[in-house]
This record gives structure tokens, sequence and C-alpha cells, in this order.
């Protein structure tokens, strides 16, 4: 029905235009009206509306601007943020002025020189002293423009200081994990072979890659007794399949028994330095928490495709690639709790918004970023699980895991580690 | 370009007139052509088709996005159950919707369809040639194309969905099939046929390349070239140099996604497992990419400024302001394009240091911007200016291009643009900056030359109430997406109704949604104003806007060799309009100097 509405509505309205312009053509050619013969009556129109175009095309920037200033993103949280506020509004300040100028100027001509037969344009090919006001002006303003940019640009790309505290974001479709460092303040090594259920996030201990390598020869013991049990039903394509599957995972697991060579060797060489070494207290949640007024380091990768790790509020972005590791550093400044007061908005949450396309729902890849006072956030951390330490089981032992994982986070949070944090781990 | 100033114009004035009138198949004639006007209307005619795909794709998903999750009898009627359940848009069909409506833009409607259609037409008839240096060729330009139209709208009717990683296909996304399902056959038809559009950008680009340098008639030195030539054949450049790359990245993308090479791809888990692919690098496809894109945002914008300089300067009755700082504008952006491929992305985690070289060069570039904003300006003042539909058009690109220019300088700033990246502020600046003014000089140039392809005029009220209409709409649509951008909203999202945080400025996407609905509607005017004028119009005289340029010495009947006789000898710069001491307010390239009388050279 609604269909039939709206073709019927198109059609008619082509019928309308295909009439009027019918009726238009008749009495122009009644009146001997040439097409290309732009009458000073319609230049003197159009003029009119070029003229008073800037007066509706202003209002509606003035308009959108009051009217949704409030809605735009409030103060910045980030210390990165206050800077980049300043230097958009330097920025704006510049542009708007230019937006004006030259707008006035174009429709103001445009509108005023309109066609009269009685006139004649003034010729007026070139000069050089305009031309050169109009390069060099620019050329001022974009020097200031990008010296104030690039000096923003290099206060937050700097390598920040040794030893800042470091969290991972691990961006997969269509969620995102995070992942703190245990008590040894340091984030484990990672392979992407060894992600499994138990092991979202791919972390290497002796642990992980025993459990992962048994897994690895279960699945292939049932594919290899599928393969020779049901020899005689398989369809071909399907029998192909499975021996390519098979393939796939033998592969899987010689790079598995690799990287447990590799491992070997580099306990055996670091000890308990070893980055593999600081894997099993790392904790893994789905959960953001962040200290305010801590510098920290996020640690950005994707296990899939491309994500972008987007927090407006803290003016903060980085894309998440799969096989790198990409780094941003910010110090938020403003507490949920605060920022809730602020807002006027008691469910106000700051957010992780996924910012590069990656898949159905990209839309709806979020997860809420909990800024709190320092005490606040180290009980917080505090009642999370290690990756192989603090399983369930231990759950007994928590009070005491509890003021240990306080003391050390706050040592991690105040002071300089020793050691280079853990890299994840790069082929 | 050394021979900018001093090049001889080849002589090419050979009588042509043997007069061979052979009688020409259809198949000949208007199939298989290779005379430049005929194929110069094969290219709009295709891209007004490919336009309206793309404009009835954008509906829906501003229609999704103004109410999201209500049904639609029109999405219904084109998606069906499959993709539109009770009319509702699914999420993947959304992206598909964005990344096809974005590609067609870009590469069918304004690469294709206006260089195809304007270096075709005008490059030809404004040097003094016959035709194309190689007829042949510019057959295969136009019939790849085609082929490449029909290869993507193909993709919309496979299995999984068109392709749906974005126009810019990004790999892993574009690679991985497990990924998103448009990503399986959908995308593989989509490289099958950007391969083959490259191959016709090339094919045409070279040809327009060297019908410039090599088929000047007498006297038509570089230095008197039209500006529509100049930034066509800039724009030819461009294209030769950054299209290929395209077509490797592309070429190691299906590689990657067909041989299991590993040349975007590493260390992905997907689907439960994990793959094979190892040492292969995302970011490289991003630098091969806009290697490029960023030259492409040019081949778009190149030949609508250089339309709306012509445009501009014949009805103003004035000569452009500036010719030669016109053409060095365009050689310095067309060089700066080539090197600021790194703006976009500025937050793939790039070496900061690499990030500033990329602010630097990319804010060059504003310069010669404003240079040409200004010109434009200086051009309209005291001129006695004629209000065609095309010159407003022309008007209308010279204030999209200021404020997609403007916010532009935001987005270069690699600090500010960490917090606007990927927003909608960045759908406004390039929709404004690119999308717009390309497609308003585009309008123009159709405009402005219907006659001289058509012999007929189009109706000049129904081109006044289009031009009113779509330029309100223009703003209507993109100017509060800025706000949106500004608000933190980021681009490519189904819908907004996932968190309260945009909430505050989610309903100016109803706003949004209207303009573009009344500004589709408007685009029926002109598809009728077009199409009916071809064959009903009014009748067009040798030279209706009284301009100065040799395509209008031609007869207007459309004739093979395009001039009777001899080809015309060119005596003076194109902009002689109202030239003092002139009974006329216009003196045609073809008219030699009078006693005494100085050339003048902007």
């Amino acid at each position: 029905m609604m269909t039939l509405l709206i073709l019927a509505v198109i059609v008619l309205g082509i019928l309308a235009v295909t009439r009027l312009s019918r009726v238009y053509e008749l009495t122009a050619a009644l009146r001997d009206k040439r097409e290309e013969e732009i009458s000073d009556r319609d230049s003197k129109m159009n003029a009119r509306l070029l003229m008073a175009f800037p007066f509706a095309y202003f209002a509606f920037f003035l308009w959108l601007t009051v009217h949704y200033k409030k809605h735009m993103l409030p103060v910045s949280a980030s210390e990165n943020g206050v800077w980049l506020d300043d230097l958009m509004n330097f920025n704006w300040a510049i542009l708007i002025v230019a937006f004006f100028i030259t707008n006035i100027l174009l429709f103001y001509f445009a509108g005023k020189y309109y066609h009269r037969k009685d006139r004649r344009a003034y010729y007026y090919p070139h000069n050089n002293k305009w031309e050169l006001a109009w390069t060099i002006v620019p050329a001022i303003v974009m020097i200031a423009i990008i010296i104030y940019g690039l000096n923003v640009w290099n206060r937050i790309t700097a390598a920040p200081p040794a030893g800042t505290p470091q969290v991972e974001l691990y961006a997969q479709q269509f969620n995102w994990t995070a992942r703190y460092p245990g008590l040894d303040g340091k984030l484990g090594a990672t392979d992407f072979r060894l992600i499994n259920d138990k092991n979202p996030l791919g972390i290497v201990t002796p642990g992980s890659i025993k459990e992962r390598l048994d897994e690895l020869d279960t699945l292939i013991a049932a594919d290899e007794k599928r393969l020779v049990n049901e020899d005689a039903y398989l369809p071909p394509d399907r029998k192909d399949e499975l021996e390519i599957h098979l393939t796939h995972e033998r592969r899987v697991a010689g790079r598995v028994v690799n990287l447990r060579t590799l491992m070997e060797q580099d306990i055996a060489e670091k000890g308990e330095a070893s980055q593999y070494k600081y894997g099993a207290d790392d904790i893994v949640v789905k959960e953001f928490h962040l200290p305010v007024r801590v510098p920290v380091e996020l640690v950005i990768r994707s296990k899939d495709v491309i994500h972008s790790a987007f927090m407006p509020h803290m003016r903060a972005q980085m894309n998440a690639v799969p096989g790198m590791t990409t780094r941003i550093h910010m110090k938020p400044t403003i507490t949920t709790d605060s920022m809730r007061t602020i807002m006027h908005d008691p469910a106000f949450e700051y957010l992780l918004l996924c910012n590069k396309i990656c898949g159905a729902n990209h839309f709806n890849m979020q997860m809420p970023l909990t800024v709190e006072p320092e005490g606040a956030y180290n009980v917080w951390l505090a009642q999370q699980k290690g990756f192989e330490t603090g399983g369930p089981a231990k759950t007994e032992a928590a009070p005491m895991d509890t003021t240990q994982a306080k003391a050390t986070t706050a040592t991690a949070m105040n002071e300089t580690p020793a050691l280079p944090p853990g890299e994840p781990k790069k082929n | 370009m050394s021979s900018v100033a001093t090049a001889p114009a080849a002589v090419q004035s050979h009588g042509h007139a043997e007069h061979h009138h052979h009688e020409e198949s259809f198949i000949s004639k208007y199939v298989f052509s290779q005379d430049h006007k005929m194929i110069s209307k094969q290219f709009l005619v295709t891209a007004i088709i490919m336009a309206w795909v793309a404009v009835v794709m954008s509906i829906m998903f501003r229609l999704q996005l103004a109410w999201p999750n209500e049904g639609f009898a029109f999405t219904h009627f084109f998606l069906g159950d499959k993709w539109a359940p009770a009319g509702v848009l699914k999420p993947d069909m959304y992206l598909a919707l964005v990344t096809i409506h974005g590609t067609i833009m870009v590469f069918f409607v304004l690469t294709g369809g206006l260089s195809g259609t304007f270096a075709n037409l005008l490059i030809p008839f404004q040097v003094g040639a016959r035709d194309m240096a190689s007829g042949f060729l510019n057959m295969l330009s136009y019939w790849a194309f085609f082929i490449s139209s029909v290869l993507m709208i193909s993709s919309l009717f496979v299995e999984g969905g068109p392709a749906s990683a974005g126009w810019t296909i990004y790999p892993p996304l574009s690679a991985l099939p497990q990924a998103i399902s448009g990503s399986d056959t959908g995308m593989t038809l989509w490289i099958s046929s950007m391969a083959v559009f490259i191959a016709s950008a090339l094919l045409g680009g070279l040809n327009y390349i060297v019908t410039v340098l090599n088929l000047r008639t007498a006297g038509m030195k570089m230095t008197r070239l039209p500006l529509t030539v100049w930034a066509l054949f800039i724009t030819a450049v461009l294209g030769v140099l950054s299209f290929p790359v395209l077509l490797s990245a592309s070429l190691l993308l299906m590689l990657d996604r067909l041989l299991g090479t590993s040349f975007y791809l590493s260390e992905i888990h997907i689907g439960g497992e994990p793959l094979d692919h190892m040492g292969g690098s995302p970011i490289l496809f991003q630098h091969l990419f806009w290697f490029l894109g960023h030259p492409e945002v040019y081949i778009v914008l190149l030949p609508a400024l250089g339309i709306t300089s012509e445009v501009i300067a014949t009805n103003s009755r004035k000569p452009i302001f500036g010719y030669r700082a016109m053409i060095g504008s365009i050689l310095a952006i067309g060089f700066l394009s080539f090197i600021v491929w790194g703006h976009h992305m500025f937050i793939t985690g790039m070496n900061p240091f690499l990030g500033s070289v990329f602010v630097f060069t990319t804010l060059l570039i504003a310069i010669p911007s404003a240079v040409k904003v200004f010109n434009y300006i200086t051009t309209l003042w005291r001129g006695n200016i004629v209000l065609s539909p095309a010159m407003l058009f022309s008007i209308g690109l010279v204030a999209t291009f200021i404020a997609g220019g403007l916010t532009g300088i935001i987005l270069a700033d690699s600090a500010l643009d960490i917090p606007i990246h990927d927003t909608y502020f960045v759908v406004a600046h390039f929709h404004i900056v690119m999308g717009m003014s390309a497609i308003f000089g585009m309008f123009a140039g159709i405009y402005h030359w219907f006659p001289r392809m058509y012999g007929r005029m189009m109706n000049t009220k129904l081109g006044y109430a289009h031009f009113w209409v779509t330029f309100i709409c223009a703003f209507g649509v993109f100017f509060p997406m800025h706000y949106i951008g500004l608000a933190g909203a980021p681009r490519r999202y189904y819908s907004y109704s996932e968190f309260t945080m945009f909430n505050g400025v989610i309903d100016l996407n109803i706003l949004v949604t209207f303009f573009a609905i009344t500004g589709a509607l408007a685009q029926i005017l002109f598809t009728y104003n077009f199409f009916h004028s071809i064959w009903r119009g009014q009748k067009s005289v040798q030279n209706p806007w009284k301009s100065n340029t040799l395509e209008w010495t031609s007869p207007v009947k459309p004739m093979h060799g395009n001039w009777a006789g001899p080809l015309p000898t060119v005596y003076r710069w194109p902009y002689d309009y109202s030239k003092p001491g002139k009974a006329e307010d216009f003196v045609p390239q073809n008219v030699p100097l009078e006693e005494g009388e100085e050339e003048v050279h902007g």
C-alpha cells in the first residue's frame, strides 16, 4: 500500500513538472523568449536570492551553534583534551572570521553586480599586489596554525615517562577486553594462537601453552579419528575440507611447540624477568577502570580486524590493528562521579567506542570507562582475579591478596619500575 | 611543465575539407562510437544512472538514521525481506549501502562521470582538435567504464550482499568473509569492478594528456588554454600517476583473499580459529590506498574548479582574475596532493614525526585553495553577471569550497584530528568540499555545455528551481553533521540509540534526512529537464552564452571532425570579456588581434 502511494506521489510529481514546464515552454514561445537569453529580470531575481542567502545561512549556523552548544562534548576529562580544546578554539576563531569574510564578499558581489544591459563589466585581468596579498596572508595564518598545532601534537605524542603504568585494551568483533598488569606491574607476552575460551587474550605462560597444546592434540586426534571412522560416508569435498583443517591444526600446534621452545629458552636465560613470567597474574576483565590524575599508557591491540579505541570525553583515539601494538597515553582529570555532577546526569558514563568500521555490530561495540579516585580504583583492582594466580578456587585467600595487590599497585602507580614494561610478543 | 610558457602550438591545420561523409551505422554512431562528443554523452548518461542508484541508497540509510529500527515501504521495496525484513534495514546492509554509495559517488559519478564527460567533450573542442589522440582507446575507456559499472551493480545481487567494508575497503575487514558477509563474493566483484574502472581511467587519462600536449591548434599556447583544459589536464596526470597504485593495492588484497598470501594480514584470530596469515600489515594497504585516495580528492575536485573558472568568467562577462595564478594553484594543488596522504592515517599509530610532516604539507594546500577562492570572488567584483543556472551552481561551488575547505584546516591538524577522526565532522567536511563542490561543478558544466552536447537548451526555469532546492538542501544535509560530529558521534554507525550520549544531537538526523529527501526529489527536476531537453528542448544557437572558447565556433549540429574547414587558429587567451575598445563584450579566441591591440595574459 505504502509502496503504491509513494509511486503514485512520484508519478504525479513528474506529471505536474511535465505539465508546468510545457506551459512555461508555450508561454515562452508566445513571448518569443529564448532559453539562452537570461533576462535581466531573471538575473535580478536570482541576485536578490543570492543576497538573501547568507542571512539564512548565517542564521542557520548561529541557531545550530547556540541551540546545540549544550549538547556538544562536555569539558575535557583528560589533560590532553584540555590542550586540544584550546587549540580547537584558536582554530575556530580564525576560521569563523575567514568564513564570514569570504561568504559575505562572495554573495554580496554575486548579488550586487547582476547583469544589466546598459552596464559593462570592468576589465580587470590581474593585479600582482592583490594576488601576493592573498598568498602571503593565508601563508602566515597557516604558519601560526601549524606551529601551535604541532606543538600540541608533540606534547600529546611524546613518549610517556619511563614506568608509566600500562593498561591493555583488546578489541574484537564486537566488544572490548581490558588487561591490567598484576602484582609484578607488567603485562605478560601474548600470542594469538593460544586464544581459547579460557585465555581470550592469548597470554603466554607455561601453563597456558600446555593447556592449549593439550586442546590442540584433542582436536587433532578427534579429526583424525573422524577421517578414519567416517571414511565411507564423508562426501569427497567434506573430506577435503576436513583434511585441510587438520593440516591447519597441525601447523598451529607446530607453531605453538616452537613458541614453547622460545619461552623455555627465555625463562632459562632471564628467570623471573622473562616476559613469559609476567602473564600469570595479569587481570583480564570486561570492565575498564582508570584512576584519576594518574598518567596511564594504553596498549591497544586487536584480535581480528581494525578497530579504533575512541574515548570522546577524553579526546583520545587510537586504532587497534591486528598484528601490531599501538599506544597512547593520557591522564584522566575528572572522575565519573564529578562528571555526573557537571552534566547533571546521574547515569552518565564515559564511553570507549569503536570508531573504525569493523562489521555488522560496529555501532554497538562499546565499553563504559569508570574514572575513580585512586583508592577506589585500587579496591576495584584488588577484587579482580589474576589470569592464572587468582582462580575462583582461591577465594578464601582473597583478603590477603587484596592488601598485597593494593600495596603493589600503589607502588606501580607512583614509582618507576626498574625493568621495561612487558612487550606483547611479536613474531 | 617546462613547456608552459614556450610551447609552440602543434600545427594541425591540414584541411579536413575532403569531408568523407560515409554513413555511419547505428552501432558505430551511438554504441561503439569513437567520437569524443558521443563518448562524453555516454559517460554522462551512465553517470546519471549510477548517481541515482547511489542517491536511492543514501535515502534508505538516511531513513534508518532518522528513525532507527522503523520499517519503511521504500526500503522494503528495494531490498526485500532478506535485507530489510518489514522494511527495517539490517545492520550489515546498512554498511553495504554506505559502502556502495561512497564507491559509486566517488568513482563512478565524480571521477568517471565528471572527468569522462567533460574531458572528452571539452579537451578536443577547446584545444582545437578534430578528436582525441586515439578515438579507439577513448572508446575502450568508455566501455571499460561501462563494464565496471555493470560489475559494481551486479555485486548488489550476490548471496552475501555487496562489499560492506566502507568505500576505503580496509583489510582485514575487506579480506575476511568471516568478518562480514559482504567481504565474500561482493568484495571480489568490487575489486574486479575497480580493476576495470582503473583501466578505463588510465586509457582515458593518457588520451587526455596526449591530446592536450600534441593536438593543440595553431596559436594555442599552453598559456592560452582555457582553465577547464588546464584542470582536466592536471587531473589526468594525477589519475595516471595514482590509479595504478590502487590497482596494485587491490590486486594484493585479491591475492590475500583468494590465494592465502599475507600482504595485509597478520596474527588474526577470527571465527574461533587462528589464521595462518603472518607478517603482513593492514597499514600498508592504507598507505597504498591513500596514495591514490588523496590525489583522488583532487581528481574529483579539479575538473569542477576548471569548469567553474570558465563558467564564472563567461557569465561575469569579465576575465577570470589572475589566470596565471589560477594555473599555478592548479599545479600546486596537484603536486601537493601526492604528499599529503598520511593525514588520513594520523591515528593508525604512525610515527608522530611523520604525522607532523603530513600536517605541514596538508596545510600548505590551503594557500593555493585560498588563492582560488579570492580569485573567484575578485572575478565577480564589478562584473556584469548573467545568473544562468550554470553560473548559480558555480557560485554554489565557491560557497561549498569555502565551507568545506575551512573545516579541512581543522582535520589537517593532526592533534585536532584525534577527537574528530572518523566522526560525522569528517562526513560533513568531505561531502561539502568534495561531494557538493564537485557535483555543483558537474551541474554547472551540464547546464553550460548542454547546448554544445545536444544542440538544444535546457529549461532555465527548471534549472533555477533545481539549483535553489539543491543548494539549500546541500547545506541542510551536511551543515548539521558538523555538530553531530563535534558531539563525538562516530560515522558508519547503524544507529545511535545504543547509548544516551548522543541523545542531544541525534534529533538533527531527522532534519538532515528531511533535507536529504527534498534534495533527492529536486534531482527529479534535473533528470526530467535533462532528458526532456535532449529531444524537446529549444534548439540552440551557435554560441548561446557568448563565450570565447573554440567549442562554440564549431557548428551546432555535432559533426565528425568538429570543424568543416581548416581548424581554427588561436590569437588570444580565452578571457577577453568586456575588453575596453571592443564593441561586443566578448572576443573569441580565433579572432586576430587588431592593429595596436595588446595581448593580455592574466
